[in-house]
Order: structure tokens, then sequence, then C-alpha cells
């Protein structure tokens, strides 16, 4: 089962996926681009791996960290599919980050990398863009660079655990402008996804809610204002996000 | 305060000046390279949402736990300070600011937030341990006063009402072991009071 969030008509809906549609709880049927797709989940704690595939950390003169290098991000951090995010004037460096998000379903509190996929609700794409002009070494990365507002996209859907029956052997890839510019393999991260939420719940409880977006392989590339930005997942799904610049005359940092 | 999980708790390091100057020429040199431009935010996320009164556990990995007894800045309509709690922010001592401390202070009940509120601007932190005076820090010494941080927060992402905004961690706040009781004040607001205690295996 695949499940949205949307608004439509004014008032906010949860949707399922029919035929390539959207079926609304009282049975209406729409198209994609009828609504306006908000994320998947509103996210409890949201937590960000950095660092998470081997060829990620050597693009970025890392070496492989021998703990999950683990950073949050705000709850208004996040928007929903086919939405926009900012690029502030005068930056020179932004970027994509293609991840597949884990979606708990139930209370975690020091459980087992065996059983770690019974508290998965589902899963979703995420697209954890960063602006690199603002990286600063004080709890890096810091949160100017990775929680700034709607700069999370997360969707289209939240995709039952059960849709998903091997999330760690999943390809997932990035197209700018409908050109591919980022290709990798759910198995080649460092932390895999049970060892991440018992590395998170052996020293805090996990809930209902909190997501965990996985990291990101190697294939970054500047994103300018105008692109069209496509994180895709297989058997997940394809979020699609536009960078949008500042407005005329505007002064936000 | 009562808090839903659409509410972020957002901490701040390094905003009292006698901590940020402890640092040194530290800022200068790896990892930092250079003094912090924007403000040090860390978040408290609902795990470690905690109460007056309530315990806070030792997790078995601790000796000991930094009490950063702070004020909470809660934002109203229209994103200004809508009024003030007293928080008592504990962490497990760690001396790096490199990578987020998420290990050190994201455990379960990390984050005591009083249930007062007031519109009065606050003066001075006071931390007991014990009933002895530890630690007092004034509002006056902040790196960023609190309008300004609100604003240099805004800057790059929109704080929403219900939100709370730590000042930031006082300069030599105290230790606590297992078995002592940590009281926080703010001027006439109601105190903080919880006592460390064991870590059990279910919480």
């Amino acid at each position: 089962m695949k499940r949205a969030r949307v608004a439509y008509a004014g008032a906010i809906h949860h949707a399922t996926e029919q035929d390539g549609c959207l079926r609304l709880a009282d049975g209406r049927r729409l198209t994609e681009d009828a609504v306006v797709w908000l994320p998947p989940i509103q996210p409890g704690t949201i937590f960000a791996l950095g660092l998470n595939y081997a060829d990620h950390a050597k693009e970025l003169a890392f070496k492989a960290p021998d703990e999950p290098l683990v950073f949050l991000k705000g709850p208004h951090s996040v928007c929903g599919h086919r939405g926009q995010t900012r690029r502030p004037r005068g930056v020179t460096y932004m970027h994509y980050e293609c991840e597949l998000a884990v979606v708990i379903g139930k209370t975690a509190r020091r459980v087992a990398p065996a059983n770690a996929y019974d508290y998965i609700a589902g899963y979703t794409v995420a697209n954890d863009y960063a602006i690199r002009d603002y990286l600063e070494n004080y709890y890096r990365p810091n949160f100017r660079v990775k929680s700034r507002d709607f700069a999370t996209p997360l969707g289209p859907w939240l995709v039952d655990a059960a849709g998903v029956p091997d999330p760690m052997n999943l390809p997932l890839r990035t197209l700018v402008n409908g050109r591919v510019t980022q290709e990798g393999n759910t198995r080649d991260m460092i932390f895999d996804i049970p060892a991440l939420i018992a590395y998170l719940s052996d020293f805090m409880t996990l809930s209902p809610g909190d997501i965990i977006l996985t990291g990101t392989p190697e294939g970054l590339t500047g994103v300018e204002v105008g692109d069209e930005v496509i994180t895709e997942i297989e058997g997940v799904g394809s979020l699609k996000n536009t960078i949008i610049g500042d407005p005329e005359g505007s002064n936000v940092g | 305060m009562r808090l839903d999980c659409g509410n972020a708790v957002y901490g701040v390091a390094l905003n009292f000046r006698a901590e940020l100057d402890s640092l040194g020429e530290q800022l200068h040199r790896d990892p930092y390279k250079k003094p912090p431009v924007a403000p040090v935010l860390y978040l408290r996320p609902r795990n470690t949402w905690n109460e007056n009164g309530a315990a806070i556990r030792l997790p078995a990995d601790a000796q000991e736990l930094k009490m950063a007894g702070t004020v909470g800045v809660v934002i109203g309509a229209g994103f200004v300070a809508a009024g003030f709690v007293v928080i008592n922010d504990v962490s497990i001592p760690h001396a790096s600011y490199y990578r987020p401390a998420i290990k050190q202070r994201c455990r379960n009940g990390f984050c005591v937030i009083g249930s007062d509120i007031t519109d009065r601007h606050p003066g001075e932190i006071r931390t007991w341990i014990n009933g002895e005076l530890c630690c007092r820090a004034s509002l006056a010494d902040l790196v960023r006063p609190i309008d300004r941080l609100i604003a240099d927060i805004g800057e790059f992402l929109t704080l929403q009402p219900g939100d709370i905004v730590l000042a930031g961690e006082p300069y030599d706040a105290p230790l606590a072991r297992l078995g002592d009781r940590v009281r926080v004040e703010i001027d006439e607001l109601p105190a903080l009071e919880n006592d460390v205690v064991a870590e059990v295996a279910s919480k």
C-alpha cells in the first residue's frame, strides 16, 4: 500500500495510490497534478546520516566513520512532492542528496539488529539538500546547511514496509532537468538499516513517526534556480522538486 | 509548557561569552578553523522532553551529567518571544563541538522544561546541587542577546509559535552524579527540581 497526504479543495486528505492515480478516503480519484502534495507523514524526530556510503565519504575526502554520523533536522525543514526549495541569492554551491527514508512504526528501545525491521512502518524518498556555503565546523553539518525551511522534500508516498521486501538492495538515482547525475544502490550503505535502528535505540527511544534519512551515495552536483530535481528509488517513489530563487527586492539570508 | 510533536526545541551552544572565550585559540585551529558565524544549534528531540520532579536517568555509560540550567524562549505569534520558561538542559560532558553531540545530548529525559511561563525578561539563572549553589549565570553575558538570537536563527529557519529556543549553556555548568538533587531557578519563576537516578532497563 502506498499512502499520501494531500491538500485538495480546501482540506487535508489521506490518499492511497490506485492505478497511477490518487484515491481519497471518500473515493474521489484525482490525478497527481490536481492536488498539493504534503510530506506523507507529519514527522516526529528527523534523523539524517552523513557519510553513510563509502563512495560518498571518499568523494568528500573523508574516511568512512567507525560510528554512524547522525544529525537532526527540525520539523519545519520538510516539504512534499512537487514542492519548491529556495536557493538563496549569492550562494555558490547547493546540492541535492537522494536518500532512502525509513519511517518508524512502533516504539523502539534497545532493539537488536535482527529484530529491527519489526519497528519500521514504511519507506519514502528524501532529498536532503545542502548549501555548502554555510558549512561550519561546529556540530557539522550545522543547521544553517541542513535544516532550512522546506529544504528536505519527502515523498511522494509512504510505502508500507511489506511493499519493500528488500530495502537494502534498491537502486536510487537523481535526475536534474531529466539528466541522470547520481546513481547508487542502498546495498552500499556503511551502516545498514538494522544497524542504524539498533544504534539509535540503544541510547534513546524511537517513536512512531520518527524518520531516519539513511545517507546518500556519490554523484553530487550543484543545482540552480529553475532546475527540476527528481530523486527516485526503485519501488519506493519518484520525488520531484523545483529550485526557486529569492523574490525581487527580498533580502532574506 | 505543553509541547506536541510539531514543536521544536532548539539548544544553542557557545552562546555564553565565558564559554566561547574559554575555547580561546582553539577556535582558530583544527577542526574548527575559525570562530562560529551562525548560532551553533542543536535539537532537543521529543524523547528528551522531561518535567519538573521527574527522574533524570544516569545512563549506564556515564559517570556524571552536565546540568545546564538555562532560559527557554517560547516563540509566539509573529516569531517573537512570547515568554520564558526554566530549562535544565542535561548532557553527558563532552569536549568537542565538531560533530553533532547526538549521543551525549539526546538521551531520554535530558531536557527538563518548566511548566510556568513568564513574560518578564529573565535576569539570572541559578543552579543548585544538593542544596549548594553551584552556578550563577547572568543573561547579560550572552554572545547573542535573546532578541538577536531569535532573529539570527530566523534567517535560515522559521521558528513556529510554540517552539522553544534555549539561550545557551552557562560556562561552568555543574556536574551531577547518581543520587544528586538538581535545582534550577530563574528569578521568581517556580524552580525545577529533579533527582539523578540510575537508568533502568525499560527506559
